[in-house]
């Protein structure tokens, strides 16, 4: 089934099925393969790199694949040891453990006859490798720094300021929408005017406010600011302009109250829109940083993204743990879209109109 | 079932008038049919009573009560939308229930109306459809079951049968019809086919530019327009309207009507010698006259329809005058054919204001 269709995908021409490759083909082909491999490369590095081991992701030249050096058990000595492919002076090619490097010189042993010692000229040793997962990136941090709890916290903003948003949002869309009152373009202009305010700008203020009313270190200081966005607005009630006045007023003569007409009959209509400024909403809000960066200070109210960069100390840098954190905050997002991106291009299409 | 009464009603969008002070009475159970060009108001007249728009100035009474600024969902009325309105994400029980679920009716007394309207309308096997998987006159069935169900006041039905094919209108018609004779309900219609308008109203107001032309049962407006409007507004083909100059009014009314001097034996009615005058003439009182008849004529256009025929013909000086014959015709594109006018039929409109001058 898939293979059908990505060969079909592939086998689209520009006369038609099959035919043969116009250059035009092959130029549409590159720009896509390019987009691809913008837009999936760094995701795919991330997630290989997250499985490196901390040794590894120093490594220079950096490998694609999470390679591991063999380590072998050596009677006589304490610790493991990595083990190399040294090509020795006679031009013959063993594989030695290293005991130790001094200097360009590193002292080996054959693993098989732990007596004889080898000097090596580092340039001569090659590592012996083998592909390892560095599982122990995700199990560790997960253990060791709350990460579930850093994780409820996340999926407690996101979801419960996802609802705040849509419902705030789209009950100040149906004002601006469905009634006419005087200054009702200027009320709508100020909504979408905001847009231009960016929120470095009144980080300061809000900071205040929200500290006057008690709520720093609280996770609602990280939901209610941002609750109504002018984005939201402007969507909703783009889409409602769009539903026929006559439900309104039909749902008007059926004696419905305003209440219940925005509740049962524009709020289901309007689905679609609020399923795409859901999907914003969730990725906005998972994605915050800089605000929760401000008002959260204690560690049991962090989120994940302020969770990811306590990994990034004043001095080293845990990169093996960050990049495993960072592929566990994607998959949430990634989810949201697999489940509801199919919303975002089919609506409830027919509106009972002729 | 209510009375209306609506009293200087007049509504204007910033600048522009659309109603110029209506006065109507509406009786209890009657069948009201407003009718008129696209742009007369009517549609605007319907809403005003519905109370989806508020009157500029006047008065709107519904049972001698005042309602003028009641809001619509307060009025007791329910309303057939052109586009039928019906709420696409709610079943067809559904979409009837809504109203009754406002009203706060009881589940099982609401599932009773819905079932008895579902059962009136033939829309029993449908209930749990949604509107886009119905055929329009589905939908439009579904629509008027809306309001049945409410038992409202008043129907308030705006273009309903607009949007169905030829066929379908005439039989929704018919059902509409039949079910006033049986709800009994006071019903106020808009349209602008006359058609519709000559077949289901009780009385019919016709409507031109914000203002009411007459009020009147079907065939009042038919056989006595009050002014030239009316009457080429009701009747189809519409009428013919000949220019014409009064040359004496004494007992034999003699007109100057394009080349041809007309003598119409009638009763003397006040005629003034040298008026300009606009002759109504509807094309089922005209004939093909065996003899000279009243004007020569050349035929321009048969249309045959089998059970009747129109023949568009040109006299010298005047507009193309239709005529309607009944059966087939013999008569073909360009030959000469004297045509003669029903003089008891025969309307005379003043050529400046159109108010009828002498009617039948």
């Amino acid at each position: 089934m898939a293979t059908t269709r990505l060969s079909s995908l592939l086998g689209q021409r520009r006369n038609g099925q099959g035919r043969p490759l116009h250059w035009t083909d092959v130029a549409a082909y590159v720009y896509l393969a390019l987009g691809v491999v913008l837009m999936f490369g760094p995701v795919l590095w991330l997630v290989m790199s997250s499985f490196k081991t901390e040794s590894a992701l120093l490594e220079f030249p950096p490998s694609a694949l999470p390679f591991a050096q063999v380590e072998v058990t050596v009677p006589g000595q304490p610790q493991k040891l990595p083990l190399f492919r040294v090509t020795l002076p006679d031009g013959t090619v063993r594989q030695l453990a290293q005991v130790r490097r001094i200097g360009l010189i590193a002292q080996m042993v054959d693993p098989a006859n732990p007596s004889q010692q080898f000097r090596v000229a580092i340039d001569k040793r090659e590592p012996v490798r083998h592909i390892a997962l560095a599982t122990e990136n995700y199990g560790e941090p997960l253990q060791r720094f709350a990460f579930l709890r850093f994780l409820s916290n996340s999926v407690f903003v996101t979801l419960v300021a996802t609802l705040i948003t849509l419902l705030i949002n789209s009950m100040a869309a149906y004002g601006l929408a469905v009634y006419q009152f005087p200054g009702k373009q200027v009320a709508t202009i100020a909504v979408i005017g905001t847009l231009m305010i960016p929120m470095t700008i009144i980080l300061v203020p809000v900071y205040l406010v929200v500290t006057e009313l008690g709520l720093t270190n609280s996770l609602w200081a990280v939901i209610l600011p941002g609750a109504a966005t002018p984005t939201g607005v402007f969507l909703l009630r783009q889409y409602m302009l769009t539903l026929p006045k006559d439900l309104i007023e039909a749902a008007r003569m059926d004696k419905a109250s305003e209440w219940q007409i925005y509740w049962r009959i524009v709020m289901p209509l309007t689905l679609p829109a609020l399923a795409v400024l859901a999907i914003f909403s969730i990725m906005w809000r998972w994605n915050e940083f800089l605000w929760p960066l401000a008002v959260l200070t204690k560690t049991e109210v962090y989120t994940l993204q302020i969770a990811l960069n306590a990994f990034q100390g004043e001095l080293q840098t845990q990169w093996h743990y960050l990049l495993a954190m960072t592929v566990v905050t994607l998959i949430p997002v990634a989810l949201v879209f697999v489940f509801l991106q199919r919303f975002i291009t089919t609506g409830i299409g027919s509106t009972g109109m002729k | 079932m209510a009375e209306l009464t609506l009293t200087g009603a007049r509504k204007s969008f910033g600048t522009i008038n659309v109603l110029h002070g209506i006065d109507l009475a509406v009786k209890d159970g009657e069948f009201i049919v407003f009718v008129g060009p696209s742009g007369c108001g009517k549609s605007t007249l319907l809403r005003v009573i519905a109370g989806l728009e508020n009157v500029t100035s006047g008065e709107v009474h519904i049972d001698g009560e005042r309602v003028t600024h009641l809001p619509a969902s307060e009025r007791g009325l329910a309303m057939v939308f052109q586009s039928y309105a019906l709420y696409p994400h709610m079943s067809v029980a559904k979409n009837m229930a809504f109203a009754l679920e406002n009203m706060g009716l009881k589940p099982a007394e609401i599932e009773a109306r819905v079932a008895r309207a579902a059962a009136m309308l033939r829309l029993t096997d449908y209930l749990d459809r949604k509107p886009k998987a119905l055929s329009g006159g589905q939908r439009q069935r579904v629509a008027i079951g809306r309001a049945i169900v409410r038992d409202p006041k008043i129907f308030l039905f705006d273009e309903p049968l607009s949007n169905l094919d030829a066929e379908l209108r005439v039989a929704t018609r018919k059902e509409l019809a039949a079910l006033h004779a049986k709800l009994g309900g006071t019903m106020i219609y808009v349209t602008h086919d006359q058609v519709e308008a000559m077949t289901l109203a009780d009385r019919i107001v016709v409507l031109n530019a914000g203002r009411i032309e007459q009020v009147g049962t079907p065939l009042e407006l038919y056989n006595r327009p009050s002014n030239a409007f009316v009457a080429g507004f009701i009747g189809s083909p519409r009428m013919n309207f000949l220019p014409a100059v009064v040359m004496s009014d004494d007992g034999t009314l003699r007109l100057s009507v394009g080349e041809r001097e007309v003598a119409l034996p009638r009763a003397a009615s006040g005629l003034v010698a040298g008026a300009n005058v606009t002759l109504g003439i509807r094309p089922e009182h005209i004939d093909v006259a065996p003899d000279n008849g009243m004007l020569a004529a050349t035929v321009d256009l048969v249309e045959q329809l089998g059970g009747e025929t129109f023949i568009y013909a040109s006299a010298p000086g005047l507009p193309q005058i239709t005529l309607r014959e009944d059966g087939q015709s013999q008569f073909y594109r360009g030959d000469a054919i004297a045509i003669r006018f029903a003089v008891d039929h025969l309307h005379i409109f003043d050529a400046t204001t159109g108010a009828a001058l002498a009617r039948p």
